[in-house]
């Protein structure tokens, strides 16, 4: 244990996702041994990311304004949604430049391990938005793996009443990983050999 | 195949230990409690990524000590595989194959295989489902080492859909409402992936069956012949059959899940599925956990090892085997008769506290473990 900053400092950071003990230690005695301007710029990052940025008031996206860059952009398709976990995985998306439509950011997948059920997701959000009749289809873009799986499942039975086409990424991507790790052309291909699900 | 280098560092009793061995026949002789186990017990665990005889890592770390290390030398035909093994509890292991960058360590299933027998061995008859579920896994994971992720899915499946109806129970005991769309999903999950582990198993027991029934016969002339019968708890009893193909397995199962529903939510568990199976083994027509003698239930549990060695040798090449004190088990005629069984296999490492447990027909290069020690005779 260290003395009350340094302790403090080291307890916050091992709080972030995927820094253990050790590596708060070796960041938070970096920092200590830092420029302080260098420092500076990086409480300034932080408090402007918390000031600045909220989510996209339609998709959930990360965004600066009420509404995101793609949902206020007019010549992105509003017929199609496509359904993702989270904002990072709209970033891994758009990079394949295959997909000219919407998304909708659950925040997240279904999995009663972790406490999160249909209810704790950005679900409502979404029956909202396919309830005037503008959008024709929805791809499922849930990661592959079982949580992601569950929830496409969920609301494609959710859905289902509505009649709209509803597709789920190509087999291809690997199994059991995150959707922001698969590659371009990967990505790319499952976007474009989109299969329809039809229970 | 066989294993030609064993290197352990911080495992179990071993500070560090390193063992050259060659194909044929050795045998580990040292009085109880010097760490022979402990040396066999590693090489299972770079074949099955398991040990015998805990169901965590941290007992394998020796004490005081952060991690293990297991290296081993496997070869095959004329190939050399390495294999390096972090064993840190509480954290994702580390392997390496051919010292190359760290793979998951699942990728190194299927590398070694072996088959180890064990005094444990008799709670594969006398002993709960779970014993003979793990046999059956172990063996279909050694074969097919694919399975392993089909076994994954369906523990990951039974672990959300088991917090699920945790929640739920509680919820309804305070009569609260619950919403169960989202168990229909997980129902239907567990029906496809539990339909893929039920299929497997089904598959392996008919193909145990005659192997089991001619390993029996060959350790003894008492009881028999040794039946197989998987019991599946998506049926309602032993009379129903249990459907072969995936696609009716699923039926049955949705099925299962669907009776069982109420009994589910009351009681906070999973109560159908192939975790909840058992491979139940008869003498004839009697069950053989209440009526098989102590030799009878030795033999049949001893025919249950040997027959999973001539599947996997059938695939290809001798698994390594391993009889780890299990003849101070037995009396002398069942000891030849296995020794009669096994001597040929490609390798064979053999224990004991008292070397005259061990038949003649397995002497071989021996080694004498002492107390943080072994030294080649
Ligand atoms: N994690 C551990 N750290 C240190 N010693 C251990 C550890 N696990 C087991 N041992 C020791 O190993 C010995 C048992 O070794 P084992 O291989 O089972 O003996 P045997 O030769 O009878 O098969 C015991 O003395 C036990 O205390
Ligand atoms: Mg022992
Ligand atoms: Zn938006």
């Amino acid at each position: 244990m260290y003395e009350g900053a340094v302790q403090n400092l080291i307890d916050e950071l091992g709080r972030l996702p995927g820094v253990g003990p050790k590596s708060a230690q070796r960041i938070a005695f970096h920092l200590l041994a830092a420029e302080t301007a260098d420092v500076k710029r990086l409480t300034h990052a932080l408090t402007e990311v918390k000031e600045r940025v909220r989510f996209c008031d339609i998709c959930g996206n990360v965004s600066e304004e009420e509404e995101c860059r793609i949902c206020r952009d007019a010549r992105r398709d509003g017929a199609v949604i496509c359904v993702v976990e989270e904002s990072k995985d709209v970033v891994a998306i758009e990079r394949t430049r295959e997909y000219r439509g919407r998304y909708h950011v659950l925040g997240g997948a279904i999995s009663p391990i972790e406490g999160v059920g249909p209810d704790d997701l950005r679900i409502k959000e979404l029956m909202a938005r396919l309830s005037d009749g503008q959008v024709t289809e929805l791809i499922l873009a849930t990661d592959p793996n079982l949580e992601g799986e569950a929830t496409a499942t969920y609301l494609a039975r959710l859905v289902k009443p509505m009649g709209l086409k509803v597709t789920r990424l190509a087999s291809g991507l690997p199994v059991g990983g995150d959707l922001e790790y698969a590659d371009e052309v990967t990505l790319g291909r499952a976007f474009e050999g989109r299969r329809s699900l039809e229970d | 195949m066989y294993v030609s280098h064993l290197q352990l560092a911080d495992y179990r009793s071993y500070p560090e230990v390193y063992l050259e061995l060659g194909p044929g026949i050795s045998t580990f002789v040292g009085a109880n409690g010097t760490g022979k186990t402990n040396l066999v017990e590693a090489i299972g665990y770079v074949a099955t990524l398991d040990s015998h005889r805990v169901s965590t890592d941290a007992p394998l770390v020796r004490k005081g000590a952060e991690r293990a290390v297991v290296r081993a030398a496997v070869v095959r035909g004329d190939r050399t595989a390495m294999i390096d093994l972090e064993i840190t509890p509480g954290k994702a292991n580390r392997a390496r194959l051919n010292r190359a960058p760290a793979t998951r360590p699942r990728e190194i299933l299927g590398i070694l295989r072996a088959v180890l027998f064990a005094p444990e061995d008799l709670a594969l008859v006398k002993g709960d489902p779970g014993e003979r579920r793990r046999f059956l896994d172990e063996l279909l994971v050694a074969r097919a080492p694919r399975l392993a992720g089909v076994r994954s899915d369906y523990d990951r499946v039974l672990k959300q859909r088991n917090a699920l109806l945790k929640s739920a129970s509680a919820s309804l005991a305070k009569r609260r409402d619950v919403d169960l769309s989202t168990l229909d999903v997980w129902d239907e999950h567990l029906a496809t992936a539990g339909a893929d582990l039920i299929a497997a198993r089904l598959s392996l027991v008919s193909e145990l069956q005659p192997l089991v029934a001619k390993s029996y016969a060959e350790l003894t002339s008492a009881g028999g012949p040794p039946v197989l019968q998987y019991r599946c708890s998506a049926v309602p009893d032993d009379a129903t059959p249990v459907p072969s193909e995936h696609p009716q397995l699923v039926d049955t199962l949705r099925a299962a899940l669907r009776d069982s529903r109420d009994q589910e939510l009351q009681r906070g568990v999973g109560l159908v599925g192939p975790h909840r199976d058992d491979l139940r083994l008869h003498l004839d027509d009697l069950p053989a956990k209440g009526y098989a003698s102590q030799g009878e239930a030795w033999s049949y549990a001893l025919s249950l090892r040997l027959a999973g060695f001539e599947l996997l040798r059938a695939d290809g090449d001798d698994p390594v085997l391993i009889l780890d004190d299990v003849f101070a088990e037995l009396d002398a005629e069942r000891r030849r008769r296995l020794a009669e069984h096994v001597r040929y296999a490609e390798q064979v490492l053999v224990s004991a506290a008292v070397p005259d447990d061990i038949p003649d027909e397995l002497r071989g290069a021996r080694f004498v473990v002492r107390e943080g020690g072994v030294t080649r005779e």
